[in-house]
């Protein structure tokens, strides 16, 4: 399925969960990002249960600040 | 108030944009802006600010220029080293626009002073250059509790991002973004950070901008989104964010209604430790 990630098109394998888009997308500090979908901010505690699905609009905001972010 | 024919001079490539004019340098002279952290962010804020003629500037800072500063905290000079942060960009303040009124702050902010110094002189826009979760966290719930506004931001490597605060507008703030700070033992040691001097030189303008522009009424601001910028790639993205509903200090049942202090490790960057 395609989805959008930080505004770039990407095909995803079947359905996923954020706490699984994470790990695919290999984000290295999960803790350290918070996820929007098609304009709403989830909750922590929805990433293992909020299922991904086609088109959706997904941004990884990273927290930035304390020399870290969630990027590395 | 009366110009002088320096300061109409000085001014004068903002007095003739029909946006500025006269009497939108008159409202940057008579304007106030506070900035929290006078390092990456701050330093090159406070400059542009200082020569814009912002009348008066708040520095909060309980550092001391360390030579390590000066790749990036443009404000403080060799000569600098060793004296308090907020002294030297207050000197260089002065010796750019001698208009400008710098009120020093020697401490860091925390949930016992930061009420009293955005009060202090009744701060039209704060600005938001500290590098620690914890300040940003604290600054952001007193700017939403004071009802003032500000410009976030935060950079790393060759990342940068920020967002402005704008009170009673729906305006997300920046725990509607992110809830709490990261929890302990994420963080990664200083050893691993750093920044291209130039990201503190990007963000800190782009927040110096908001601070101008809100004091102006011109244009719209980042209230409601965060703008990020990645210098590799050279591409901004400017992402829509809505108000949280469920925001601890902002949301439909805030629980915030004091303000916090997190345990700020301190990282030591000579050992490649962390204290405290
Ligand atoms: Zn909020």
């Amino acid at each position: 399925m395609k989805v959008q990630i930080n505004g770039q098109e990407k095909e995803l394998a079947g359905p996923l969960t954020v706490e699984e888009l994470l790990k695919v997308e290999n984000v290295k500090m999960p803790e350290m990002v918070s996820v929007e979908i098609n304009g709403e901010i989830l909750d922590r505690e929805q990433f293992s249960e909020v299922i991904v699905k086609e088109d959706d609009e997904i941004e990884f905001l990273y927290f930035m600040g304390g020399g870290a972010c969630g990027l590395y | 108030m009366d110009f002088t024919e320096q300061q109409i001079e000085r001014y004068s490539r903002h007095i003739i944009l029909s946006e500025v004019g006269v009497e939108g340098q008159e409202k940057l002279l008579n304007s106030k802006v506070l900035i929290i952290g006078t390092g990456g962010l701050g330093a090159p804020a406070a400059m542009f600010l200082a020569a814009a003629g912002v009348g008066t500037i708040g520095l909060v800072d309980r550092d001391v220029v360390d030579l390590s500063n000066l790749q990036r905290q443009i404000i403080h000079q060799t000569k600098d080293v060793g004296k308090l942060k907020a002294v030297s960009g207050r000197e260089t303040i002065n010796e750019m626009n001698p208009d400008i009124k710098v009120i020093e702050y020697h401490t860091f902010v925390d949930s016992s002073n930061i009420m009293d110094i955005i009060k202090d002189q009744d701060y039209d826009f704060i600005i938001d250059g500290t590098d620690n979760f914890a300040a940003k966290f604290l600054i952001n719930d007193a700017c939403v509790l004071a009802k003032k506004p500000f410009s976030h931001a935060g950079i790393i490597r060759f990342h940068g991002q920020l967002t402005t605060y704008i009170p009673d507008n729906n305006t997300p703030c920046y725990r509607c973004i992110f809830k709490q700070p990261p929890p302990e033992g994420v963080v990664p040691t200083c050893r691993e950070a750093g920044v291209l001097g130039v990201m503190g030189g990007v963000i800190g303008t782009l927040q110096a901008t908001e601070a101008i522009k809100y004091i102006l009424g011109l244009g719209d601001s980042l209230a409601g989104y965060l703008l990020t910028y990645d210098a590799l790639d050279m591409e901004f993205r400017k992402i829509k964010i809505k108000h949280n509903k469920k925001c601890g200090v902002c949301g439909d049942e805030p629980h915030i209604t004091s303000l916090i202090d997190y345990a700020q490790p301190v990282c030591d960057l000579s050992t490649g430790t962390i204290k405290g």
